[in-house]
């Protein structure tokens, strides 16, 4: 479907300054660009979680699955091991995929199955109307923890090194034109492509003013170098007062799991023929 | 009458086999198995096993009758005894003609005693193949050509086939007949466990991808796809959990793949939010839910029919599903083929219920009796217009085009949902997409009239009549024709067969239902339809019913 209306009439929910309007201009930017390249937008599936940033599924006119809390990366492996064809573009949550799907996110990780997994990472829960995530930082005040976390957050790029992620980088909702570059890239990669991206929630955690001065865009070097990659990724905790690092922190060429995974395909006639044979072997 | 002079009646033969957890105690039982069937005989192996690796007490019971039987005795002609304890445990269904065969290195009694350490080494054979020696001397025991041994052996046996052969004849010629057993009279059939059938039934249904975590008793059927998958056309794939399981199955079905997932109850409780979408979102999806002995953990290798309400309303929300329990390997062989198709014909969730008995009770199959299964296309988009996913009309069943279709926008939500697939919450659209839903499910009963939901055997002129569902068939129909009762089953149990079931029970005075668990689950859903059952016959220690004890049940009720 060539030239097709990217935005569906669905009325639009999210706050006004929300970061999810960025990534919504992203991918509606990048899909533009996948058509103009001559690639049919047929062949695209957006997967979402449950959450602010799962409206995408709504408001994009392309293929969607609207998945269930936590449930966006399981989906999209699937979506992705039944048809390798399909390009499995998959936005979720940081309450999404780093505390009701974590699982999911590891393993997805450490398939290398290629699909681009976005986190929208505001680090609150905003549809929830404002509760702690896994990355709020120590201390944080949300409706649930009145007094304050006692936990610290993990470091969701650590974690997705660990889990064998083979595309890792960090975006920001104020940066458009790299976030732009790292989901591009992302989509090209032959893997499994994570990209946290710091999202701006405007009403309950409205950290523009702490990301502004910290972040600073990291050289593309030394990329395919696992340990600079996880020194780079222990500059900032996701708590502590740090320079924070946008950009790439680690890519390298590594076979996918849908490419290896036998995906037999059999005719009606042959299926009877060796389901006969196997009966007879039973006698 | 005592058992003898009845089993003399019907030409039959009950083995025991017994041994440590390890031995190969279930490979042992498949081969005695496929000698009973190529004398002619059909054949039930039941396997009984606790849940651990190494040590504790393994034993098959194998049944060879010239009549079709699926399920076994509470007496053994032959005990093959490949330790003490074999003999110790199961003295109570011994009879003064059972004839023990005995490994004479582990058991120290006077009789047919099997040198087995002299005949592995005389062979220079590994341990492992101390069954085959047993098997041999089993044989003769029962005056079973060697013929038939050898053809066995070879069928069966690939790894090795030589040097078992060697083992087998060596303690063969070694042993004398004992107790011969007749020929059964008929020609041998496939011999395959219920979850075989069922993988069967759904590589027939075009099941084209099976998604499953380990967990007994569905296990099995998990190996038998990822060995046989390539052949039948199925992709397999072994996920970090059942979460995973379902929602990528669902991801599956999304493309246009038909496919199953297997589980336990455990494992379908991390299932159920995964089936509440597939409802919400009318993805279409097979369940294989082999129940064991529960509630939790339970008895992980022991049966159970606890699950029949679980599945009937299992996930939030109301929605129409499919829910069938196959009572043997052939039914499982049909209903699952039936099940995927249903499945896809009316974008459902569709279970398979069966239980560790069905999932792992050996069956002689015939292929020839499997009725042919009737495959109707599912509705495709005809490419006119807009394509909504969930466009309302009549039957409620929107037509269906997947990713990489040209000009479609295929939206699936688990939101509440407008036609094309986009979340709404307006009032009057919720409405309307949830009666679409359940006018689907009125489609779907309306479709399972054409089918056989309830089943109907025994003496069909009874005015008792045993209720019963799942793999109590065979106990049932046997014990019913000896009593003189009329045994109905309902094989499809949602949608509730009403009409069927009530025409089964025209003359039935008297309803008895019998179940393998402690409450009468199907007891309790026919009563919800109006149907009062006067007695129920109940039991819940995770061992199925034998004939003995069922008929002994059913004395005190009658």
């Amino acid at each position: 479907m060539a030239g097709r209306q990217l935005i569906t009439p669905a009325q639009n929910t999210w706050c006004p300054g929300c970061g999810n309007f960025s990534i919504q201009f992203t991918l509606k930017t990048i899909l533009e660009g996948l058509e103009k390249e001559g690639k049919s937008l047929d062949n695209v599936v957006l997967v979402t979680g449950i959450g602010c940033h799962a409206k995408m599924a709504d408001y994009l006119n392309i293929n969607s699955f609207y998945s269930l809390h936590g449930r966006a990366v399981p989906a999209a492996v699937g979506i992705k091991l039944a048809n390798p064809e399909l390009t499995v573009i998959c936005c979720s949550g940081d309450g999404d995929s780093y505390a009701e799907g974590l699982d999911h996110l590891i393993f997805a990780a450490k398939r290398n199955i290629d699909i681009t997994v976005i986190v929208h990472n505001n680090r609150v829960y905003g549809l929830t109307t404002g509760q702690y995530t896994p990355t709020s930082p120590l201390g944080f005040r949300g409706k649930s923890t009145p007094a304050g976390t006692v936990e610290f957050p993990f470091n969701p790029i650590e974690l997705m090194l660990a889990s064998g992620a083979t595309y890792v980088a960090r975006g920001y909702t104020r940066k458009m034109e790299q976030l732009k570059r790292l989901v591009t890239g992302g989509i090209a990669h032959r893997g499994f492509s994570f990209i946290d991206v710091l999202q701006i929630c405007a009403t309950f955690f409205p950290a523009t003013d702490y990301y502004n001065p910290r972040v600073y865009e990291m050289p593309d070097q030394d990329l395919d170098n696992f340990e600079s990659a996880c020194i780079k990724a222990r500059e900032w905790d996701y708590n502590s007062d740090a320079k924070i690092g946008l950009g790439m922190f680690y890519n390298r060429s590594f076979p996918s799991f849908e490419r290896q995974v036998p995906a037999p395909v059999r005719t009606a006639a042959d299926r009877e023929k060796a389901i006969a044979g196997l009966l007879a072997a039973r006698k | 009458m005592g058992k003898e002079q009845e089993d003399t009646a019907v030409n039959e033969i009950s083995v025991l086999v017994g041994g440590k957890a390890g031995d190969g105690i279930n490979n042992a039982g498949a081969m005695i198995a496929q000698l009973l069937n190529r004398l002619g005989y059909r054949v039930y192996q039941y396997f009984d096993y606790p849940s651990l690796i190494r040590g504790g007490h393994n034993f098959s019971i194998i049944r060879g009758s010239e009549r079709y039987v699926g399920t076994h005795r509470n007496h053994a002609d032959f005990v093959l005894a490949l330790n003490k304890e074999t003999i110790e445990r199961h003295r109570d269904i011994f009879t003064p003609e059972t004839v023990i065969v005995f490994n004479a290195d582990q058991v120290k009694i006077p009789g047919n005693g099997v040198p087995v350490k002299e005949i592995l080494t005389a062979e220079e054979a590994p341990e492992i193949m101390g069954n085959t020696a047993m098997i041999g001397a089993f044989a003769k025991a029962a005056g079973i050509p060697w013929e038939t041994v050898e053809g066995v052996l070879k069928a069966h046996m690939p790894k090795a086939t030589g040097k078992n052969l060697q083992v087998a004849r060596r303690a063969f010629d070694r042993m004398t007949t004992i107790r011969p057993v007749g020929m059964g009279g008929n020609a041998p059939l496939p011999l395959l466990t219920g979850n075989e059938a069922i993988g069967l039934g759904l590589a027939k249904g075009g099941m084209e991808a099976y998604v499953s975590y380990p967990m007994t008793p569905s296990s099995s059927l998990l190996h038998f796809l990822a060995e046989h998958g390539p052949a039948l056309g199925v992709e397999v794939i072994h996920p970090e959990n059942e979460i995973a399981v379902m929602l990528m199955a669902l991801g599956f079905a999304y493309t246009g793949k038909r496919t199953a997932v297997g589980t336990s109850g455990g494992g379908f409780c991390l299932m159920t939010e995964g089936l509440s979408f597939a409802g919400m979102a009318e993805l279409p999806i097979v369940l294989l839910v082999s129940q064991r002995t529960g509630p939790s953990t339970g008895l992980p290798t022991y049966t159970g029919q606890t699950e029949l309400h679980f599945v009937l309303s299992a996930g939030q929300g109301e929605f129409p599903r499919l829910i069938v329990a196959p009572g043997d390997g052939q039914e499982a062989l049909y209903w699952s083929a039936v099940v995927m198709d249903l499945a896809w014909n009316y974008q459902v969730p569709a279970f398979v219920l069966a239980d560790k008995t069905l999932s792992e009770g050996t069956y002689s199959i015939d292929p020839e009796k499997v009725p042919a299964i009737a495959r109707r296309g599912i509705p495709v988009w005809d490419g006119s217009g807009e394509y909504h996913r969930y466009a309302d009309n009549p039957s409620g069943i929107s037509s269906l085009a997947f990713p990489g279709r040209e000009r479609a926008v295929v939206k699936v939500d688990s939101y509440a949902h407008d036609e094309s697939g986009i979340t709404t919450e307006e009032g009057a659209m919720v409405e309307m997409m949830t009666q679409k839903r359940l006018r689907k499910g009125r489609s779907l009963a309306k479709g399972m009239e054409g089918y056989a939901g309830v089943v109907v055997s025994g003496a069909k002129d009874a005015t008792t009549a045993i209720l019963c569902w799942g793999s109590t068939k065979c106990v049932c129909d046997e014990t019913g024709e000896r009593l003189g009762l009329k045994v109905i089953r309902p094989v499809v149990l949602s949608p509730f067969p009403l009409d069927q079931l009530n025409s089964a029970l025209s003359g039935v005075k008297k309803i008895i239902a019998v179940e393998e668990n402690a409450t009468g689950q199907l007891a309790d859903l026919a009563g919800r339809y109006g149907v009062r059952a006067d007695q129920r016959v109940l039991k819940a220690d995770g061992r199925p019913f034998t004939p003995e004890e069922l008929e002994e049940r059913l004395a005190g009720v009658i």
